[in-house]
């Protein structure tokens, strides 16, 4: 058994060594089982323990609960405890306290009772002990109970160091717990002033504290500054001896030098020429020490002196002023670089990673760049070689940028496979920000694939198409790099896909050689075609129809490939409705109407690269703390800080997802937002005119009508709540097809429909324009039709975000089964910022999208028209005109809504008759019109006579009001 | 500020576990089993320094204990590699040349020299002398 000093518990440690000699977990808990009978039976029965059992049993409990085991009884002994005048007993509740009562324990209020009466006590052990223990608790609770006595302990004259310590880490804790009640005004300047306090303990442990009252208000706390440079003066004056209790292996007071330091981070460079002189003195000192021959061999030695050294550097890179400091610490870190230690050239890389963001410092390290790529070579510790790249990464500019690349990529090909995914965006990044020459750039980017084809992510392959597409210096040879990257037998996938999208739009640039000619190129993406997952069949089959624009003359083999049951019977259905549509395209088509729908993709907006968002979202990582986390400059922060725009070219990020038709091809997992004529809801296939490829170009708001606006916008108070479009700017759409149906600050949706009545289908598009300077997110469209029966509603997948300035379309596909007199409504709802919002659309689906005109001579008419004499078959309505009355006008309108007006039938030709037929899937529907304008009294009526009486009511409603 | 202070030994059973912030138990737990794998699979040649979750172990291993100390990332490694072995080098005159078997015994002693040098997440006290007077002080006290 091992020596126990001062007085051992007997009992406890022979516990602890029948646990220790248990030989099975069962004979543990047996033998704890047992001892816990024990303890309760004491706690229960004998009314006469002492303090020293009692201590003991607590003890022994303590030992159950850290081996693991729950505790439910002895809290209340444990309290007992702190009332003890010993010592050792009082020690041992507070300790069972620390460690085991939770903070919203019903005992907590008779355990602030005990540590109140300790605090005041005339004994500094018990105060001690129970500053410690809140401290060690530090809840909110204890916050409010002892905010206000704990700071008269921290300054008064008479407390004593000991107690001094532990009140000022005591209130760091309670800051931390209810920073609402921090120690202002008077005790600010005391506070202060303990960094004059002659014990250096004292100092260390409120400098902590000063610490985080500094980051709460800089300003209140300025005048620490020339007192802490004074203080550090001192320190690093003075000869290593001097300090005695503080001086740790030749080194005075480290831990204090280092928290001084850190403290004079908080602040920009003194403006006080004196306090910055001298503080420039001790960094000086800092840096001349670092070159003196060590006192010691000590790793403790150097480790010590070093960690003051570090903070020096920290400090002057914060400062970012002093040039001469700034070169100095650059040619310190250099020769650590080479330190035998892997702990020195790991902290010299990750320093230097800094030093290199000061531009002061850049070209100074700039000069141990083959040092830095000797390390990602050599080093056994990957994170050192992780501090390696890093460093690389933030010391790369224009002059050096293809060797670091180079090297990165040589690197790249033995990667940890834990940093790849980190390089690839990295070696992305630099190319693409420091290319002078973008054929460099497609060939870093390929040669990424090549090497590490499974790390690339996606943003780093659209960046690279989005590039090409918008320079067309650079389309040539990236059709050339691309056909030759395929000539591999074995090719990574996103080879494929770039190299598909590349030759889609720019094959025929190489196509003029005959080793690369049309046929060539076609078999060399259809070769690989089997092989790849169905995304990028589709991107491929995307790239084949527009082969049938760049070269007609391999048109039959497209043709063959698409009509091939792989394709047109796929199990897929994207990829089934792809073969379908580009088919039935490809046939019906004129070669005009091809070169327009397959045109040449349109240059993309210019936004901050994707990939540098990618990579910052890498470095963010989840931070359970409790307290504010301590922002200190980190090589990760050089990355967040950093960006690669330059203006001229500066692609979208999450390219193909949000941006409506602009990235068409590219969005595979969207198939909706595909420009080319898909979703049809699966009922049918008809097709009126088939759209442009780039749909986004024609922009679908620009007629001729005057837009009109939603109604005024209210959204942004947060209230969750739903706002209406009204019924009448939905009705507009009635006599047309597209236009604006809502817009207010943030959102713009517009509408462009198509029906075909005889087949009793149609679809409405929704356009839903991000206006805000904030994505739309958690963007969710729902359905709600109350005749859901009579008409068939589906909605196309959208994603869940609409970025900034993005369009995204979605597809309502309807089929007409019955006739029906309500409209389907989309509840959209989004979040911008934290703020919910819902919109509620009326879909502009009326009875009248699936009526069409039919001709009829009068007597046919008039035929019909007693027929139908039924009241149920008749509906009329009468109403003002809300328009002069205008017989143009009025057949217009009539017109557009889907009736064909006949001319000469009515003997009054003032008046007009029309004829149509409702199409539902299951019956047509004869509808005849009369409208009877009567200008003396500026009245209209309307009369309807259809063969359903719905129809006849639904039509008449519809039309009222309308003239 | 430091997070947690592990004492473990290479079996992974904890000799010391000190927490400044608050967890779950079960976190806890987690956190100790994490720790272990993260810090006994390196040797020497390694660091003493490792990236863990969104914090960073600054850790030295003494014979069969590793020393682990959980900080903020912008924290100064060395200060606290060395406020680890000064640590160490109290227990070691406290406990007249310490071994595990110390820790095992005097749990709640050890607890006490923690709260002597680290209160809060914070180095409270450096000097192994005035700490070594007070917990001889201490253990003076009935």
């Amino acid at each position: 058994m091992p020596t126990v000093r001062g007085d051992g518990m007997r009992g406890l440690a022979v516990f602890i060594s029948d646990i220790r000699n248990c030989k099975s977990k069962e004979a543990e808990i047996k033998r704890i089982n047992k001892e816990l009978a024990n303890i309760r039976s004491k706690f229960k029965g004998d009314k006469t323990l002492d303090g020293y059992q009692k201590k003991k049993y607590v003890c022994k409990l303590l030992f159950i609960f850290l081996l693991g085991h729950d505790i439910d009884f002895g809290h209340m002994e444990a309290v007992n405890l702190l009332s003890s005048n010993k010592y050792s007993e009082k020690q041992v509740g507070y300790l069972f306290i620390s460690v085991l009562i939770s903070a919203d324990s019903e005992l907590m209020r008779l355990i602030i009772q005990s540590i109140k009466t300790d605090l005041s006590s005339r004994n500094p052990i018990f105060v001690n002990l129970a500053l410690q223990c809140i401290a060690n608790i530090g809840s909110k609770e204890m916050a409010e109970a002892f905010q206000q006595d704990i700071p008269r302990l921290l300054v008064s004259g008479d407390a004593i160091d000991l107690v001094k310590q532990s009140a000022a880490l005591c209130l760091l804790r309670l800051l931390r717990a209810a920073p609402e009640v921090a120690p202002s005004g008077e005790w600010t300047s005391r506070i202060i002033h303990l960094l004059n306090d002659q014990n250096m303990g004292v100092v260390t442990a409120s400098i902590s504290f000063l610490d985080a009252l500094v980051k709460r208000n800089p300003s209140e706390y300025k005048a620490c500054v020339s007192l802490a440079v004074s203080r550090l003066h001192r320190i690093v004056q003075s000869p290593y001896n001097d300090l005695q209790d503080y001086t740790y292996y030749f080194v005075p007071a480290p831990w204090l030098s280092v928290k001084l330091l850190r403290l004079l981070e908080n602040y920009p460079p003194s403006e006080d020429p004196s306090v910055r002189s001298k503080l420039n003195e001790c960094l000086d000192q800092i840096l001349n020490k670092a070159q003196e021959p060590p006192k010691s061999k000590k790793v403790q030695h150097s480790n010590a002196k070093n960690a003051v050294l570090f903070e020096a550097i920290s400090l002057i890179i914060h400062m970012d002023v002093e040039p001469a400091l700034l070169i100095r610490a650059c040619n310190q870190l250099g020769q650590f670089l080479q330190h035998r230690e892997t702990n020195m050239r790991y902290l010299a890389l990750e320093s230097m990673c800094l030093l290199a963001t000061s531009e002061i410092s850049h070209d100074a390290v700039k000069k141990h760049q083959e040092t830095v790529i000797n390390a990602l070579k050599t080093e056994r510790d990957v994170s050192v070689r992780q501090r390696a790249i890093d460093l690389l990464y933030a010391m790369c500019d224009k002059s050096n940028a293809e060797e670091i690349v180079q090297e990165m990529l040589t690197y790249l090909e033995s990667a940890d496979y834990s940093i790849r995914e980190e390089m690839v965006l990295k070696i992305a990044i630099l190319a693409e920000k420091y290319a002078s020459d973008y054929s460099w750039y497609v060939d870093v980017i390929l040669n990424l694939i090549r090497i590490a084809g499974d790390y690339v992510s996606e943003e780093v392959w659209y960046r690279v198409i989005q590039i090409v597409i918008n320079r067309d210096d650079v389309q040539g040879y990236a059709a050339k790099t691309v056909f030759e990257a395929l000539q591999a037998p074995a090719c990574h996938e996103n080879m494929v896909k770039v190299g598909g999208y590349i030759l889609g739009e720019f094959g025929n640039l190489i196509a003029g050689d005959q080793r690369s000619s049309s046929q060539v190129q076609f078999e060399l993406l259809y070769s690989k075609y089997p092989l790849c997952s169905v995304g990028t069949r589709c991107l491929l089959l995307s790239s084949f129809m527009k082969f049938i624009n760049l070269f007609p003359e391999i048109k039959n083999i497209i043709q063959d490939i698409l009509r091939n049951d792989t394709n047109l019977r796929s199990a897929d259905a994207e990829l089934q409705q792809r073969a379908v549509e580009y088919l039935q395209l490809s046939k019906i088509a004129s070669a005009d109407i091809l070169a327009t729908v397959l045109e040449e993709m349109p240059a993309f907006p210019e936004r901050e690269s994707g990939i540098l968002a990618k990579l910052k979202k890498q470095k963010e990582l989840p931070d359970s703390s409790d307290t504010p986390k301590e922002q200190k400059h980190l090589p990760q922060a050089i990355v967040n800080s950093e960006s690669v725009s330059t203006p001229e070219r500066n692609g979208g990020g999450g390219i193909g997802m949000s941006q409506g038709g602009s990235m068409d091809l590219l969005g595979l997992n969207s198939p909706v937002a595909d420009g080319l004529p898909s979703s049809m809801g699966g009922y049918s296939q008809h097709q009126s005119q088939p759209q442009s490829a780039s749909s986004s170009l024609f922009d679908v708001f620009d007629s001729p009508t005057p837009q009109s606006h939603g109604p005024p916008a209210h959204q942004n108070g947060g209230s969750g709540g739903v706002q209406l479009v009204s019924e009448a700017n939905a009705k507009k759409f009635l006599f047309r097809t597209s236009g604006i149906i809502f817009e207010n600050e943030v959102i713009q949706i517009g509408v462009k429909s198509q029906f075909s009545p005889p087949q009793a289908v149609g679809q409405v598009e929704l356009y839903y324009g991000n206006k805000s300077t904030a994505p739309l997110s958690n963007f969710n469209v729902q359905i709600r039709n109350s005749e859901a029966e009579s008409l068939l509603t589906q909605l196309s997948e959208i994603g869940p975000v609409v970025q900034i300035s993005a369009q995204v379309k979605q597809v309502v596909s309807t089929k007409c089964m019955a006739p029906f007199s309500a409209q389907p409504h989309a509840r959209i709802s989004f979040t911008l910022g934290n703020f919910p919002t819902n919109i509620d659309l009326l879909i502009p689906v009326y009875i009248n999208k699936f009526l069409e005109g039919a001709a009829m001579n009068g007597e046919t008419f008039f035929a019909r028209w007693k027929k139908l004499s039924l009241p149920t078959q008749e509906a009329q309505e009468q109403f003002f005109a809300k328009h002069p009355i205008d017989a143009a006008a009025t057949r217009e309108k009539l017109t557009q809504f889907g009736f064909a007006v006949l001319p000469n039938v009515d003997p009054n030709p003032e008046n007009f008759v029309a004829a149509g037929i409702v199409y539902t899937a299951s019956l047509q529907i004869g509808c005849l019109l009369r409208l009877e304008p009567r200008r003396d009294d500026a009245k209209y009526r309307l009369t309807l006579r259809t063969s359903n009486e719905l129809v006849s009511k639904s039509l008449a409603t519809l039309l009222k009001d309308e003239f | 500020m430091i997070r947690f202070i592990l004492i473990q030994n290479r079996a992974g059973k904890t000799r010391l576990a000190k927490w400044y912030m608050h967890f779950d138990d079960d976190e806890k737990q987690k956190l100790i089993e994490e720790v272990h794998a993260l810090v006994t699979v390196r040797d020497a040649k390694h660091t003493n320094f490792v990236e863990f979750r969104s914090f960073k172990i600054i850790y030295r291993r003494y014979a069969g204990l590793y020393f682990c100390i959980c900080v903020d990332i912008g924290d100064n490694n060395l200060a606290y590699l060395e406020a680890i072995h000064n640590f160490v080098e109290v227990l070691n005159e406290y406990f007249h040349n310490v071994c595990e078997l110390d820790l095992v015994f005097n749990f709640y002693k050890v607890y006490s020299v923690v709260d002597e040098m680290f209160l809060a997440g914070e180095i409270r006290e450096t000097s192994q002398n005035r700490v070594l007077k007070q917990l001889l002080m201490l253990s003076a006290l009935e």
